[in-house]
């Protein structure tokens, strides 16, 4: 379990970062290090230069303004899990960080290099194919923008070509008067790699029908998957409809198979899982609209 | 390549090939040999160690890559030498180890909770030590030994403060 040599530089910007990315395409860009450092040892990866984006200042940071909350890539995981701006405006990713790892790989990974790794299973790609999050990736010529779902293109496979860096993601917020969110997850333990994850979050009108709805499923197939529920707006939120819907935008998804879960009991989990996340979710919207209106009143 | 760290409060240095992990450095470069090589992966938690104060795998991070933080094992915690701290005597009370090799790891993710959270629940105690196996106890009595430890740091704190208080009535 010892990695193969290579060479180490710590940029002090990303324009310098970037250009010794370029300059060798097998160097790779290392921030927590927490996937990219077991593969190493395990010699399932042999860069020849490790280009430590960690404490670039540019990476860091959670932002927001009206239409999205931004988080640089190198921001920790646990920084993004108890940040207020995270909580109020994003709930949904916040009910998903403390599935991430366990508390002390968090305490190191980022949530750019979750998104980099792209996981099939990883809960921070699923959060932003769920919500049409946008991914900001530099390089020499400049930022291009990525929508998550593109950006994901199979197991550990992403969009990133040799001298991309990720920069940052871009959550969309919803800005309806009721909104709700859940996540669920099931795995061996706590901590493990999920077999399936949901990852739900809906909009009420004022009569309780459902405005809007968005499914993200992991760990189903060789990436995060949207599922469409449009059939979902306008109806009231009734448990055999969900399930008809998220039935219906999962069967045709090629599910994993493994030593821990077969295809088809993902395909199954994934049913319930997302059924119950987009449940979930109704309430959690009718809860946060009460709560708002009680602090409306008060 | 040079590097030039902060563990246990003071400043060590050695040359080192980058692809040495923290663990290794700390082992062999060292002479620090509490911090356990578990799977050298990333699942066990045996090599555990508070990177400015939180628990993180010292086989995730090479050496080349800790320079500026404090950087705490479990050779940093005890008071004096040969003394225990709070932690451990709670552990060895309660028969929180057997073979004692995820012990090290246990010991600093405790002692990251308690200084964070003076109060943790069952729950918040499980949470923290979530990432750390031990094939041995079947947990109770790790869980245990952290609760006993909590109390007793809540006691002691809770006569420094009035320890304090009456020093400051006084002057």
């Amino acid at each position: 379990m010892k990695s193969a040599p290579f060479d180490y530089a710590r940029p002090e910007s990303l324009a310098e970062a970037c250009a010794m990315l370029a300059a060798d395409e097998d160097a790779r860009a290392i921030a927590g290090g927490q996937s990219l450092i077991p593969m190493m040892a395990m010699r399932l990866a042999r860069p020849t230069k490790l280009v430590d984006i960690y404490r670039l200042p540019e990476l860091h940071g959670i932002g927001s303004d009206e239409d999205s909350v931004t988080i640089g890539a190198a921001t920790r995981q646990v920084e993004a899990e108890h940040s207020p701006t995270v909580h109020g405006l994003l709930p949904l990713l916040a009910k998903a960080l403390p599935w991430v790892g366990h508390p002390p790989t968090r305490n190191r990974g980022t949530v750019g290099g979750s998104l980099a790794n792209a996981d099939p299973a990883a809960e921070i790609p699923l959060v932003a194919v769920a919500l049409g999050a946008k991914i900001d990736v530099t390089n020499l010529n400049g930022v291009t923008t990525y929508d998550a779902d593109d950006f994901f293109i199979g197991p550990m496979l992403t969009a990133l070509a040799p001298g991309d860096c990720l920069s940052a993601v871009r959550f969309p917020r919803w800005r309806r008067a009721c909104v709700g969110s859940a996540f669920h997850e099931v795995s061996a333990r706590r901590s493990d790699f999920a077999f399936v994850a949901a990852a739900a979050q809906v909009a009420l009108d004022p009569e309780g029908r459902i405005a809007g709805a968005a499914l993200g499923i992991g760990g189903l197939g060789d990436r995060p998957v949207h599922v469409d529920t449009t059939a979902l707006g306008g109806e009231r939120p009734q448990q055999l409809l969900i399930g008809e819907v998220v039935r219906a935008g999962t069967h045709e998804i090629e599910a994993m198979s493994d030593l821990q879960a077969s295809a088809s009991y993902r395909q199954r989990v994934a049913v319930g899982l997302g059924t119950r996340a987009l449940l979930d979710a109704c309430v959690d919207a009718v809860g946060r609209d009460a709560e708002a209106r009680r602090r409306g009143l008060a | 390549m040079k590097v030039a760290l902060n563990i246990n409060g003071e400043t060590r240095t050695a040359d080192l090939e980058p692809r040495k992990t923290l663990l290794d450095a700390l082992r062999e470069d060292f002479g620090l040999v509490g911090t356990r090589a578990g799977c050298e992966h990333g699942v066990c938690g045996a090599c555990s160690v508070l990177i400015d104060g939180a628990p993180a795998r010292a086989c995730l991070l090479f050496a080349v890559q800790a320079d500026g933080y404090v950087i705490t094992t479990i050779e940093g915690v005890a008071p004096a030498p040969g003394e225990l701290n709070v932690v451990q005597d709670a552990f060895c009370e309660t028969h929180g180890l057997q073979c004692g090799y995820c012990t090290p790891g246990m010991i600093l993710t405790a002692h990251a909770l308690l200084a964070r959270n003076p109060h943790p629940t069952r729950h918040d105690i499980v949470q923290a030590i979530s990432g750390n196996l031990c094939r041995c106890t079947g947990y109770g009595q790790i869980v245990e030994a952290i609760e006993r430890a909590a109390e007793r740091l809540r006691v002691v704190n809770a006569q420094e403060a009035a320890g304090h208080a009456n020093e400051e009535e006084r002057g």
